[in-house]
């Protein structure tokens, strides 16, 4: 942290400005390194998007949990974790958030409450509902929050969680980011009814939001939030957010023509629409605040070292055990 | 001393594991009335918190665990019937297995999950009568399969007490097995060791799950003309490699007995493993279901589908055909 007089704390019109201006940020630096080949396998950016993950955390306490998506790199910093160590994490290196083992799509801080961003689409939900239930029943009165985005409306298993979350009046928040594509396939083409609609046949209150704008996005969790600490259960959220960039940064080599709302992509830009919320000295500040920020996640990662190859299955099991080798020779 | 049926052992290994740790309980279909008879009692004694009657929702219920095992628990899920395993496999393999490694050792994904009933039923037919274990031991999930009393009390302890994954294959023909047993005897046997249920010096017959008690059969039927051993590896992954390697380089012949499908089954691999480490006197044979099995529904064909005591016996007659 650089020397400022700004107070960014959480959930302030500043702590939100910086949270998205620090994803937008860290995501492009990200997309450099995907480009200077120190990132392998590419990223899913999360540029547009950011407003859903700053407003969401923002409700959040430090002992609550989230979990994420493969688009899951906004989540894990508006959660808490320290971007150094993520950037570490994607450029493979030891001192990364999980030691080089799960990088983009797996990346996840136990000590901050980040259950881990999850590759499979729709199959964080039901993990977020355990966990959520199993911390209450210990004695902690954390509430969950767990991201997925409109093509997970289609998956049973998330279906099966809203059910469970619902039965069991389980304190989490379903966050769908709606951002209206699954990869390349339009909403309009991939789902019958709404996907508020969704959630409704569950008896679990369902809002939608403006994605774009991370206060509104705060407002409505924060609601959520509190019907789930009083016991009141599950609250489903769809956030309509807009996706700026490639589903994956392949897409920057190979074009796919499958976009119909190229022309006004940007015009509600989560960081502007933040941003115009300050004065200019303080987005300023802001905005130096975060650059330095990430010049010193970037160094970090790039002088850390990578793990020992003859680790590569440290971790398999928590017991210990030890995997044959693939080979005896 | 008292008998105990295997069933009888899997609920009294429930009823110490959940007496022992406040933090295990079990969830799964019909398990508070007890519907497959191993959760009997386990509603009233520790309570509906602790004992969760499902929805028809495996997936959904099998990654609930997963989280709850994140966020500190030991669930224990019982599963009716083994073809719920190929529902919740993507559940169990690509997550509750995944997280330790993934996260670099962040969390542990203690959960345990039981098929008491496992392996043909007599007559239930293709989609409730299969053995999946091997699929389990191929992707490296802790895979067990008791067939005594005694040791389906032990390693179901050692399975709920575990830090990972671990799936517990009860076949159908062992749960009504019975022992004489000394109940204050009862105690954890450790994943991964194998045991010798009769020594022999000819030939090492492998035998898992309820296989073993025909393995022991057929080698009393034989002792007069061939002295067999029966290894139980009791765990399959973890395997105990060295307890076998040390039963087949005495005997230097190999015999697997797997209710599975042939085609990348355990009795491959272990035929593989010895093959690797013990010259063999004789080339090893394996007894299993025919590739690609799907059991049928008539008792005849079912059980033509299963390994017999017949295939045994010639197979073993085969290994030591020249000596």
């Amino acid at each position: 942290m650089t020397d400022s007089t700004v107070d960014s704390t959480v959930g302030t019109a500043v702590g939100l400005y910086r949270t998205v201006r620090l994803v937008r940020r860290f995501e492009e630096r990200a997309v450099e390194l995907v480009r200077s080949g120190d990132i392998v396998g590419g990223i899913h950016p999360y540029i547009g998007q950011e407003a859903v993950a700053a407003g969401v955390c923002a409700a959040l306490g430090p002992d609550d949990l989230v979990t994420g998506t493969h688009r899951g790199h906004g989540h894990v910093l508006a959660k808490g974790a320290d971007p150094a160590r993520m950037m570490a994490e994607l450029t493979g290196r030891v001192t990364g958030l999980n030691q080089g083992r799960g990088g983009s799509m797996h990346a996840a801080d136990f000590g901050v409450g980040i259950l881990g961003a999850n590759a499979i689409v729709g199959a964080s939900g039901a993990i977020a509902t355990g966990a959520a239930w199993a911390r209450r029943r210990l004695g902690a009165p954390v509430v969950a929050a767990t991201f997925f985005g409109d093509g997970a409306v289609n998956e049973g298993m998330l279906l099966e969680s809203f059910n469970l979350a619902a039965l069991w009046r389980v304190p989490v928040v379903f966050v769908c980011e709606n951002n209206g594509y699954a990869t390349t396939m339009r909403v309009e083409d991939a789902v019958a009814g709404s996907i508020t609609g969704r959630a409704e046949a569950f008896g679990i209150p369902a809002a939608t939001v403006d994605g774009q704008d991370p206060a509104a996005v705060l407002a409505a969790t924060r609601d959520a939030v509190a019907r789930a600490r009083a016991g009141e259960g599950p609250t489903f959220l769809e956030c309509r957010t807009r996706r700026f960039d490639a589903h994956h940064t392949f897409e920057h080599k190979v074009r796919l023509r499958y976009r119909t709302d190229e022309a006004d992509l940007r015009t509600r830009d989560p960081v502007d629409i933040q941003g115009a919320r300050l004065d200019g000295t303080t987005r300023s500040e802001v905005d130096s605040e975060v650059e330095a920020v990430l010049d010193e996640a970037v160094a970090f990662a790039l002088g850390s070292p990578f793990p020992d190859p003859l680790t590569a299955l440290d971790h398999l099991y928590a017991s210990g055990l030890t995997p044959r080798p693939g080979s005896d020779v | 001393m008292p008998w105990l049926s295997y069933q009888k052992a899997l609920n009294r290994a429930l009823f110490d594991a959940m007496t022992a740790d406040d933090t295990v309980f079990v969830l799964g279909e019909d398990v508070r009335v007890a519907a497959s008879n191993v959760t009997v009692g386990l509603a009233r004694r520790f309570g509906p918190d602790r004992v969760l009657d499902t929805p028809l929702s495996e997936q959904g219920f099998t990654s609930f665990a997963t989280g709850a095992a994140m966020a500190g628990m030991r669930p224990v899920i019982e599963f009716q019937i083994p073809a719920l395993l190929f529902l919740s496999f993507e559940q169990i393999v690509n997550h509750a297995h995944k997280f330790s490694l993934m996260t670099g050792g962040q969390c542990q994904v203690p959960v345990t999950y039981v098929v008491p009933g496992s392996g043909s039923r007599t007559g239930w037919a293709g989609q409730h009568s299969d053995h999946p274990y091997s699929l389990f031991a191929h992707v490296g999930v802790k895979t067990v399969v008791p067939a005594t009393p005694t040791d389906a009390y032990g390693l179901l302890r050692s399975s709920v007490e575990d830090p990972d994954p671990v799936v517990v294959f009860a076949p159908a023909a062992a749960l009504g097995v019975r022992e004489d047993v000394d109940l204050a005897t009862l105690a954890p046997v450790p994943l991964g060791s194998g045991r010798i249920h009769r020594h022999g010096a000819d030939v090492t017959v492998v035998a898992v799950g309820h296989l073993v008690h025909d393995a022991i059969a057929v080698a009393d039927d034989l002792a007069g003309s061939v002295s067999v051993e029966v290894f139980d590896p009791r765990t399959l992954y973890p395997f105990d490699w060295d307890g076998l390697t040390e039963s087949v380089r005495r005997t230097g012949r190999l015999v697997v007995v797997d209710d599975a499908n042939r085609t990348c089954g355990i009795a491959a691999e272990v035929i593989a493993t010895m093959a690797e480490r013990v010259r063999l006197a004789a080339p090893p044979v394996r007894v299993t279901r025919p590739d690609g099995a799907v059991l049928p529904f008539s008792i005849e064909l079912d059980r033509a589908t299963q390994p017999s005591r017949a295939q045994l016996a010639a197979a073993v007659a085969l290994t030591v055909k020249e000596r």
